[in-house]
Parts: structure tokens; C-alpha cells; sequence
């Protein structure tokens, strides 16, 4: 078996005040190595929550779930997980560069390799240069490039992304995709990818997860046939538009049960 | 610093002193009803005839009714040697016989009277500070802390200090600690709290995401604390720090007060009350002032130096 992300009849209720909320119900999913997977659907739709059960900041109340044959408190301590917040969430007394360092100080690397990764990593999403400038002193889009450098800095092989270009302008985000398809490439990562836009969820995926509420689950997943090479104008083509209905379609076939 | 800048100084200058303005007129122009009684008394032992003549009806006048009958008497309530408000070129002159023209060792001095309300302000302080962090950080990491000393501490502080003062001297007295502890003891009581308050927001400051991103990285609780929370409780710490201090210098004063402490602004300002001698009360209270402005503006270029090294900007 050569998935790296498992989920098996995957279960979690949230216990509230209004009564248990079944944010995740008999989801079933395999992630292969080095794919770049979109989680799409409405809110509530529970996408953000199994990205968190990946990383394991959420306890599944049913069923499995492994990460590279671990589980992912294991994979965790391993270090297996790069995650980027939908706000870049930098800390401000810290420099950029300072906070790339954050997760190497944290994992114990040495000061001289610290120095190179910074400069590696920041190489790597275009921000060369801005290593002593503090967060306030960068765009939000150049503040969400060094988080999602401070979560390559540490190599590791699983890319978790959650609504990561949400907050920014369309213009930005087109730039953005464009530059992360780039790094996926380079860096042949294993990709999570939560988002609400289907020409974002069909431009940079290889699989796509369409999810939809009440309870959680997985409608449909798409293996994309699009190329690997990607440029922005294949979003006029006949094979995205085609893969961009059966997204909706499946987003719609969701909603049937409201 | 550019000429832009300085500029602006220039402008903001202008409103702090025509307040200062503002604040002095009403003073010197308070001086002579405050005072006139006194001198209309004081110029009939000297043959100046003032009216009415006798002290009895001139009970019956407010001080301003018997200023307007009284004019030529105004130089006069400027210069009294026990006035019941000073003027505030007396309270100058007294500052500055006190502060510049006797040797710092000098029990007239008010420099040494300033600096052993200082040493316990800043003695308090320090535990006030060192205990309110601890207090803090274990209201945040220890459920039990946070739910039984949080109102204690408010608690504490609802209790009126000269009421607690006179107690706590009496009794670390008893079991043989004086001097400079028992003062230290009242400002750290005063101090501590702010403290807390301001570093149980502080270090709670960051919110689930930041916390979450830690997790990811699988970061101990230390790390946790040492790279996030404290650094993010630094702006609330300085805050804190502000509010302690001046509260520190209070507490030292207060614990003065009541122990008929031999020295120290609060020994001042009380034997200038019980010997008739405002002038004496009126600079201790202004040093004691000026000591707490200046602590205050001490922890302001701290905070702003430190806030900016940190690459935030001061609140």
C-alpha cells in the first residue's frame, strides 16, 4: 500500500450545548504520495475537521485514520506535518526569518542549518530578501508566502492547508496558485488543500474531495485528467470546465438534503 | 530625531503647558481667599487696618468676601509663613532649599527622604511584579489556581490599604521585621495586582490558531510558553508595570503614615501637618509626584524601546 494518508470509516460528533453535531460521518479516504488533494464544500461541510484530523488536533470519535502508516499524534512527533492556517498567523515581535525559525528552534536544528533553511525556504516562495523585515512591514499575500515557508522550512513531506489564500484578493490568489502548483512540483509534497472556490479546488489538484453537511461527508472525488503542467489559461479549457461541473454537480447533489 | 518630528513635539507641547497654565492661575488666584482670614488677622497685630475689625465678624465673611473688602491685604497672603494654601513660588522655594541646597545625608533633605521611600517602593515592586507574574502564570496553566485565586486577588484589593497598612506594620513589628520590609510588603500588596490582571490577559493573548500551530510542530508546554505566550504578554506586562509602580509609591507613603515613620515622603508630609508647616507637606507631595512621574516615564522609554526592538509600536 503506498497511500500516505488513510482514513477508514472515519466518525466525529462534537458534543455541544444544542445536542451532538455530526461533523464527520463513514468518511473513507486514500491519499497517495505526492498528490495534491482539494477539500471542497460548504461550510459545516466538515472539510476544515478532517484536515485536523489528519494533523491530529482532532480526536476521531469512530473509526481510523493513518499518516504514512502511523497514527497522527505519531506522525506528529515525527514531524510530518506542515500546516498553514487560512491567516498567516506570523508572530509580530519576530522577523521574518525569526519566524521560519520557529519550528526549526522548536525541533531542535542547529543554528547554522536553521540559517540555510531560512534562506532556502524563503528562496522557494520568492521572498528573498525580506528575512529582517517584520510581518507589518509585508503584504497579506507576502505574510501568507512566509507561513507557507515557515511550514516547508522543516521538510516535512505533508503539506496541510487550510483555506490558506481565503483572505486575499482574486489577483493575489491567481498569483498564489500559480506559485504553489510551481512549489508542489519542486518539492513533490504530499498536498491538503481546503478551500470554497472550485477554479481554485480544479486548477492546482490532482484529486478533489467534494464534501457536504449535516452530517460531514464525502459526496464525490474526482481524479483530476488534467496535466500536471498548468498554466493560468487552462482554466479555459474544455477538460477543466468539464471537471469544474462535476465539482458543482456533486456540490449540488449535496444540498438536496437541506 | 528629524525636524519633522520635532515639530510635532513642539505642537503637543503647546496644550500640556496651557493646562500646566491653566491649573497654576487657579492656584495663585486661590491663594488669597484661602488665605485671607489668617492675614486679616496677622495685618491687625501689625496696626494695618482691615475690615471688619474684629476676628468674630470676620467669621461671618467667606474668604472671598473678605478679599473684595480687603485688596490691599492680597500681597500679603503670598508671603504668610504658615499659610493654609501655599503659593506655589513657596512650595518652590521649600522645594528647592530641601532638595538642591542640603547635603543628600541630611535629615532635612527631602533627596533622602525620597530615597527611603524609593528603596521600599522599589523593593515592593520588585516581589509585587516577580509575585504577580507567578500568580499569573499559574492561574494560566493550573485549573485549580485559576478558579480560587483570581478572587482572592480582587478580594484583596477591595479591603482599604489604610486600614491594612497599620495592621501589617504591627504585626511583622511584633515578630521583629521594621523598617524598609514592612513598607516593601504594602507596595508589593498594592502592586501585585495589576500585575496579574494585565499577564493573565497577556499570556492568554494568543489565540487557538497560534496555539494549533504549535501542536503541529509538536512543541512542548515550555516551548509553548517561552516563544508564544510571553513574548505575546509583553505589551500587557508594560501596561501592568505602569499602573504597579505607581501604585508601589502609594504603598510606601501609605505604609509611612500611620507608624510615625521617621523618615520618607510620607514622614513629611505628616510632620508637616502635626507641626504647622505646609510648605513641608506641600513639596513632599509634590517630590512624591514628581518621583511617580518619573517612574512612570522610566517604564514608558522601556517599553518603548523594548516594544520596538520587538518590531511592535508602543500603545
Amino acid at each position: 500500500m503506498n497511500s500516505t494518508i488513510s482514513a477508514i470509516g472515519l466518525n466525529l460528533t462534537f458534543q455541544t450545548n444544542d445536542g451532538p453535531v455530526h461533523a464527520l460521518k463513514d468518511v473513507n479516504l486514500e491519499i497517495n504520495k505526492g498528490d495534491f488533494v482539494s477539500f471542497i464544500g460548504p461550510s459545516g461541510c466538515g472539510k476544515t475537521t478532517f484536515l485536523r484530523c489528519i494533523a491530529g488536533l482532532e480526536q476521531p470519535t469512530g473509526g481510523g485514520i493513518t499518516v504514512n502508516g502511523m497514527t497522527p499524534e505519531e506522525a506528529r512527533m515525527a514531524r510530518a506535518y506542515g500546516y498553514v492556517f487560512q491567516a498567516a498567523g506570523l508572530y509580530p515581535w519576530r522577523t521574518i526569518g525569526g519566524n521560519i525559525k520557529l519550528p526549526l528552534e522548536i525541533m531542535g536544528f542547529s543554528k547554522a542549518e536553521q540559517a540555510e533553511r531560512v534562506g532556502r525556504v524563503l528562496e522557494l516562495v520568492d521572498l528573498a530578501g525580506f528575512e529582517k523585515k517584520f510581518p507589518w512591514q509585508l503584504s497579506g499575500g507576502m505574510q501568507q508566502r512566509a507561513s507557507i515557508a515557515r511550514a516547508l522550512a522543516f521538510d516535512a513531506d505533508i503539506l496541510l492547508m487550510d483555506e490558506p489564500f481565503g483572505a486575499l484578493d482574486e489577483i493575489v490568489r491567481d498569483h498564489l496558485n500559480e506559485q504553489l502548483l510551481q512549489l508542489w512540483a519542486r518539492t513533490e509534497k504530499t498536498i491538503g488543500f481546503v478551500t470554497h472556490s472550485i477554479p481554485e479546488a480544479v486548477y492546482l489538484s490532482t484529486k478533489i474531495v467534494v464534501m457536504s453537511p449535516r452530517p460531514g461527508r464525502i459526496t464525490d472525488v474526482i481524479d483530476s485528467p488534467l496535466p500536471k503542467e498548468r498554466p493560468l489559461d487552462i482554466r479555459d479549457s474544455a477538460e477543466f470546465i468539464a471537471v469544474a461541473h462535476r465539482v458543482r454537480d456533486g456540490l449540488r447533489a449535496g444540498h438536496v438534503d437541506d | 530625531m528629524d525636524e519633522e518630528s520635532q515639530g510635532e513635539r513642539v505642537k503637543s507641547l503647546l496644550p500640556v503647558l496651557t493646562v500646566v497654565g491653566a491649573i497654576l492661575l487657579f492656584w495663585v488666584v486661590s491663594v488669597v481667599p484661602m488665605n485671607m482670614h489668617l492675614t486679616a488677622d496677622l495685618a491687625q497685630r501689625q496696626d494695618i487696618v482691615v475690615t471688619p475689625d474684629t476676628p468674630v465678624a470676620r467669621q461671618d465673611y467667606s474668604g472671598i468676601g473678605l478679599a473684595l473688602r480687603n485688596t490691599h491685604l492680597f500681597g500679603m497672603t503670598y508671603t504668610l509663613e504658615r499659610p493654609r494654601l501655599p503659593s506655589p513660588h513657596q512650595v518652590a522655594v521649600e522645594m528647592w532649599d530641601t532638595i538642591a541646597m542640603k547635603k543628600v545625608t541630611s535629615r532635612r533633605s527631602l533627596v533622602y527622604h525620597g530615597w527611603v521611600t524609593l528603596s521600599a517602593t522599589l523593593l515592593g515592586f520588585a516581589i509585587g511584579t516577580g509575585l504577580g507574574i507567578l500568580l499569573a502564570v499559574g492561574i494560566v496553566y493550573n485549573r485549580a489556581m485559576d478558579m480560587s485565586v483570581m478572587p482572592w486577588a480582587i478580594a484583596s484589593q477591595t479591603i482599604p490599604i489604610l486600614a491594612l497598612a497599620p495592621m501589617i506594620i504591627v504585626m511583622l513589628g511584633s515578630i521583629g521585621i521594621q523598617g524598609l520590609f514592612p513598607k516593601a510588603v504594602i507596595s508589593a500588596y498594592l502592586s501585585f495586582f495589576p500585575v496579574v490582571v494585565g499577564m493573565v490577559k497577556g499570556l492568554r493573548s494568543p489565540d487557538a490558531m497560534q496555539l494549533d500551530l504549535l501542536r503541529t510542530y509538536y512543541a512542548s508546554p515550555s516551548q509553548a510558553f517561552w516563544k508564544l505566550r510571553l513574548p505575546a504578554s509583553v505589551p500587557y506586562l508594560f501596561a501592568s508595570l505602569k499602573i504597579g509602580i505607581s501604585a508601589s509609591l502609594v504603598g510606601a507613603i501609605v505604609a509611612e503614615l500611620p507608624t510615625g515613620a521617621r523618615a520618607g515622603f510620607g514622614a513629611r508630609m505628616l510632620v508637616g501637618d502635626q507641626y504647622g508647616q505646609p510648605m513641608v507637606t506641600w513639596a513632599a507631595l509634590f517630590a512624591a509626584a514628581i518621583t511617580a512621574a518619573a517612574l512612570v516615564g522610566f517604564f514608558s522609554l522601556i517599553e518603548r524601546w523594548t516594544l520596538r526592538r520587538m518590531g511592535m509600536h508602543a500603545a
